[in-house]
Parts: C-alpha cells; structure tokens; sequence
C-alpha cells in the first residue's frame, strides 16, 4: 500500500560517474522542504489561532464582568432610589405634621392608606416617643403601648436619626422590613415614625432583570442572610452558601467558586444607609457556552487547515522533488547520448585517420599488381622474375600494414564494454598516439613517450583509458600548431597510484577558463563544432576508474594534464542499473 | 621524339618506385623522391617535364613543393596525387592544378598516363 504512494525518487540510489550522476539529493530536498514549508506556515497559523483565542476569550470575560457590574450598578440605584423614597416619605410626614396632629389615630390612618395607595408596601405606621413608647399606631395588629426601648433598633435610631432594619418575618410570619425615622420637638425631645414595609416589591425589581447565565439576583444583609428570596442560594431568612463579599463602597464583580466547584461570577454593591448587599450571581460556565462553541469551531477550523496544509506541501513538494527527479534523469538520459555520440565522434574521427592510412598500402598493392601485370605482358617471364618475386613481397607487406592499421581498429572498438583487466598504460598510449602517428608526420608534431621502468600493469578498464587519451591527446593536436610537441610520461605516485602527464606546447587556456573546463557543456569552440563535452566526459571517465585529473596552463607556452589513476580499480555498478534499498 | 621525362615525388617509396617503373614500361622516363629536400638538391629538376606531387609528406605538403619547383622551372607541368580525400585538401589540390590533375589514390595507371598527355598538351597546372 505504502509502496504505491512511494515516488520515484526515493530509493533512487546514486552511484554514477561524475557527469552521468545526478546532481541533487533528491530525499534531503524533499525533506528539507517539506519541514521548512511547514515550519513557515504551520507556526505562524498556530501562533495566529493561539493569539486570537486568547485576545477573542479575554474579552468575552471582560464583557461578561463588565456587563455583570452594569447591571448590579443600575440595580443597586434602583434598590436605593426605593428605600430613599419610602425613607423621604416618611421624613415628608414628619416635616409635614406637628407632633400632636400625627397622634391622632385617624389622621395616622389616613396617611397610611395615602401611602399604600401612592407608593405601595406599607404594612402599618407607628409613633414612638422618646422613651420607647408606641404612643399611636395603625395597622393590622394591635401593638398599641408596646415598649421599644430596650430594643436595639431604637438605640440606632435615636442615635443615627433614621433606621432601616434587616428583613424579618415577625408576627406575621411574612418577610418584611422596618423603616424608622426620628423627628426632634421642642429643646431635646424627639418621636419616631416607624413603617413596616413589605418586601413584596424588592423581590419584583430583582424578579424583573434579565439576567444571563442562569443568573441568580438577590439581597442578603451584613451576615449573610438572604433578604430575598433567591432561586439557587437559599431562600428567604436562610444563611447563604456564599461567603459574604468586602465591603466596597463601588460595585464589584468578582470570580468565585461554589462548593461543588463551580465556577461563579459574583457581582455585588453595598446599598448606602441600609443593612443591604445586592448579589447578582451568574454560572461562569453557561456564560461560555457560546464561546465554547466559537471556540471549538475556531480549534476545529485550524485542524482542518492544519491538516490541508500539510497534505497540500506533501503533495506539492512531492510533485516538485519527483519533477526535478525526472528532469535530472532525462538529463543524465541525454548526457549519456550525448557520451555515445561524443564517442561515435572519436570513432568518426580515427576512422577517417584510418581510411587514409589505409590508402597508401592499398595504393602499393594497386601499383604493384599493376606491375605484376605490365612484366606479364611486356618482357621476358625469366628476366622479369626477381621483380615479380620482389613486387609479390611487396604486396604481402603492403597487406601485412593493412592488417596491422584494421587490428589496430578492432582493439580499439572491441573494448567498448566495462571490463576490468591488467593493462599496460604505456602500450594504450603509444596505441592511441598510432592513430595520431600520420596526422603528427605531416604537421611535424613531436611525441615523446617516457615510461618510467617500475611502472606495473594497472588493473583498469582498457576501454575507458583508450578514450582518455584519445580526448586529452586530440586536444593537444588541436592546440598546437605545426611543428609542436607533445610529451606523455608514466611515472609511480606513491604506492596505490601511477601519474600520467600528458603536455603540449600549444596555445594555453586562460587562467579564467581553467576551473570551468571540466564542466559539461564549457567550450570556447562551440561555434567551430564544439561540444564541450570532450574533457568533462574525459573527467567522468578517470573519476570512473578511480582516478582523478588535474590540469596548469601557461597561455602561449602550452597545457599539462595530470591523471592519476589508481594500480586497482574497483568495479563499479553502472548507476542506470543499481537501485539499492536504504543506500 | 625524346621521351616524355616524369619526376615523381611521394613519401611512400614502394609506391612511387613502382608508379615510376610501370611509367618506364610505357615509354616514359619516369624517376622519383621520396623527400623534398633531395628533390630540391636535384641540378637536374629542371629537365623534366612533368611532376607528380602527394599531396601530403612530412614537413611540408605538395603545394608548398610545387610553389618551388615553378619558381624554379617555370614550364614545368603537375599532376597532384592524394590519399586523403578531405574537402580541403581537394579545394587547394584542385585550385592549384585543375580538378582535372588532381587524383585520389589508388589511382589507374592508364589514367595517370592520360592525364600525363593531357597536362602536356594542355595548360595543365597554369590554371
């Protein structure tokens, strides 16, 4: 299965010569892209995604926090503007009446029935004098002459002026509260008017807001108390779960945890001048809801993306690595042509060399049998005979050359194939300077080979050095002008390798040029014919054997080659045929 | 009539010594070289009629030999004799002797004869 997806490229195992291999590592390419593309964009995307989680839940928090204080602050307003109100109403009807008219019952009564219908809540109406004494009272319960003194709230409205008391159920087992304030007669002496007042009318303020998040409004006292009733932290007169809140002049919102763990927004406000908390308390968590959502859209967003990036990059570079795999092979594809017809060239080359040679001892043979053929019909057979004798020698040497020029051929063309085998260096070379000899004759073009004695056959492909030669030897024939001279020596190099100089005296190649013929397709003749294949296949060759080449030049005093070649090659596997696993 | 006097000049000596001795036979007096120099010592060069020329020898080529031999004897007639068929060399051979007196080895003797007769008769070599 795996196998299937496999490019081409990956078990593709290099091995070749130097101009037939290729020029790329094809798996570390892939790699490397794959990696640094996914490092540029993956960790941007995520560093981007992280960024804005955080900054998009931060400020949901903060908007949730916010908007929970707006609504603890409007409704603290509204709690105080009630209990101010009633407070003021009261603090009116003290103004308002002298002492001795708000003792008359009836009068007290109408009030109270004012007040119920104008403002609502109001239960009953007391007035207490200064020692504790219910002097007037109107109301559902008879509480007439009931003594006050020794009870805490009276000390606190006598001392402060007005009293708003905590909720409590009293008589008649309803919760309400009690609002008291102190009016002052004459020098030092004073009267409370005391109003019992529903809470029928706070639970409907708090009952009215909206709250989100399964929100909880509620009032609780100094202790903790609920005044209120609330919907999931205790009911009326119960101590709440909740610890009481800091006193904060300002309205606050804090985070908290119910016992079970749950995460809470506590918002809360002291009410001035009463015993009162407002709590609006919200579930962090139902809050969220929507932002989880968002935020698991957001994570599953970035997945898909992350998943789509990395298989867009797996495939493209993929793609890109095995195009460029392909193209290199038809590259190597085409030098190898290229090679073949470079050595068809050296073949064309000897075989015009090789014509010609041939031509003259066919051209004797011609003569000769011409002769033959004259002494048979001109003189005397006897007189004629040593000729006949000495032109039939003739023919026989002629043919003998020939012979000598076509083996000469043959064992060139036949070690074509790659076969290592003992070789005499200094032989290959006078055999290739052979085809060279007519061509050195006309132009006068000295050859010098010196072997040194220790030089030991070489185990190397015959083949391979023949075509060395032939490229290194014609360049120098191409570089000299006539009456040049071209000198080979074989020298030992230390114990593994033999040096073969080869020097001309002819033209030089520019120091600029130097470190570039090597390289396939660098030719300063191109518009003469040109490859530039010569020495970067002469250069594959020697790399091929196991050998290395080398080259100085002096413009206008000549070129010297150097190629050292090793006393063994080891074979080699063509790179076309190789394909080893994990190599 | 006194015979026809040919000088052959060619590296290649069994060639030339046989072209010389089969011209013998039909009634030249043929003589041959095999190297410029010794041909250029000759004080006899200019008693021959006609000279055939390789194309091709060490040192220095048949063109250059036959800028020589003119110099030196003016009515002297050539004939080019090449074993290498090159566009080149033919396009100088033929320049300086007609294509007519520039032949390709191995040549036919009856042929070489025929072009002998008519570079003579002809303006062979003065083209």
């Amino acid at each position: 299965m795996i196998e299937s997806f496999k490019p081409k490229f990956w078990e593709h195992v290099d091995s070749g010569a130097q101009v037939t291999r290729h020029m790329f590592n094809f798996r570390r390419i892939w790699s490397h892209g794959v990696i640094w593309t996914s490092m540029v964009s993956i960790l941007p995307l995520i560093a981007l995604a992280l960024a804005d989680y955080n900054v998009t839940q931060q400020s949901i928090e903060s908007e949730i926090l916010l908007r929970t204080s707006r609504l603890v602050s409007n409704t603290r307003r509204t709690l105080s503007f009630f209990l101010v109100e009633r407070r003021a109403a009261l603090d009116f009807i003290v103004q308002d009446n002298r002492f001795e008219a708000l003792n008359s019952e009836s009068r007290l009564n109408r009030m109270l029935t004012n007040l119920k219908e104008s403002f609502g809540g109001f239960a009953d109406l007391g007035i207490i004098d200064q020692n504790g004494r219910q002097n007037t009272y109107v109301g559902p319960y008879n509480l007439l002459g009931k003594d006050y003194s020794q009870q805490e709230w009276f000390q606190k409205v006598c001392d402060q002026g007005v009293y708003i008391s905590d909720v409590f159920k009293g008589y008649r087992n309803v919760p309400h509260m009690v609002i008291a304030v102190r009016s002052m007669i004459g020098e030092g002496g004073f009267y409370i008017l005391r109003a019992t007042v529903a809470i029928e009318q706070f639970n409907q303020i708090l009952a009215h807001l909206e709250i989100t998040g399964q929100g909880d409004a509620f009032i609780v006292n100094h202790k903790g108390v609920l005044q209120t009733p609330s919907r999931s932290h205790g009911n009326v007169l119960e101590k709440m779960a909740l610890p009481v809140p800091l006193y904060d002049p300002n309205t606050v919102v804090v985070e908290g945890d119910t016992d079970d763990g749950e995460r809470l927004i506590i918002g809360y406000a002291y009410i001035e001048q009463s015993p009162f908390i407002l709590m609006i308390v919200k579930q962090k968590e139902a809050l969220m809801a929507p932002w989880y959502i968002t935020r698991k859209e957001l994570f599953g967003f970035l997945g898909v993306s992350l998943a789509l990036i990395v298989v867009v990059i797996l495939c493209m570079t993929t793609y890109l690595v095995n195009s460029i795999f392909l193209a290199d092979q038809k590259r190597v594809m085409s030098l190898h042509h290229i090679e073949y017809a470079n050595k068809m060239a050296s073949v064309g080359r000897l075989a015009a060399g090789v014509a010609h040679e041939i031509n003259n001892p066919l051209a004797i043979i011609n003569e000769k049998a011409g002769l033959i053929k004259d002494l048979l019909s001109f003189g005397s057979e006897v007189k004629n005979k040593q000729k006949l004798i000495g032109s039939i020698d003739a023919v026989s040497a002629s043919v003998d050359r020939c012979a000598a020029i076509t083996h000469r051929l043959l064992n060139f063309a036949r070690h074509v194939d790659v076969t290592i085998q003992p070789v005499n260096l200094e032989d290959i070379v006078r055999e290739v300077l052979g085809f060279l000899g007519k061509e050195a004759e006309y132009r006068c073009i000295e050859i010098i080979v010196s072997a040194a004695e220790d030089i030991p056959k070489i185990e190397s492909d015959r083949g391979k050095l023949q075509q060395i030669f032939l490229n290194l030897f014609n360049n120098a024939f191409a570089a000299m002008s006539d009456g040049g001279r071209l000198q080979i020596d074989i020298t030992r190099k230390g114990e593994t390798y033999v040096l073969v100089t080869v020097e001309d005296n002819g033209c030089g190649i520019p120091e600029s040029d130097l470190k570039r013929i090597f390289d396939p397709f660098f030719s300063t003749k191109t518009k003469v014919g040109g490859t530039g294949l010569g020495l970067s296949i002469t250069y594959g060759l020697v790399h091929e054997l196991g050998g290395d080449i080398t080259v100085s030049s002096v413009i206008e005093h000549g070129t010297k080659f150097y190629i050292k070649l090793p006393l063994v090659t080891k074979e080699k596997k063509n790179a076309s045929h190789s394909c080893l696993i994990g190599g | 009539m006194r015979p026809i006097r040919v000088l052959l000049v060619d590296d290649e000596l069994e060639l030339v010594s046989t072209i010389a001795e089969r011209l013998d036979l039909r009634g030249f007096e043929a003589e041959w070289e095999t190297s410029v120099d010794k041909t250029m010592q000759r004080t006899d060069i200019c008693t021959f009629d006609i000279a055939i020329l390789d194309i091709k020898m060490p040192k220095i080529s048949g063109l250059a030999l036959k800028e020589k031999l003119e110099a030196k004897c003016p009515h002297m007639k050539f004939i080019f004799l090449t074993g290498h068929g090159s566009g080149a060399d033919f396009e100088k051979g033929a320049a300086a002797a007609g294509e007519m007196f520039y032949l390709v080895k191995p040549i036919h003797i009856d042929v070489l004869v025929d072009k002998i007769q008519k570079a003579l008769s002809d303006q062979g070599g003065k083209v």
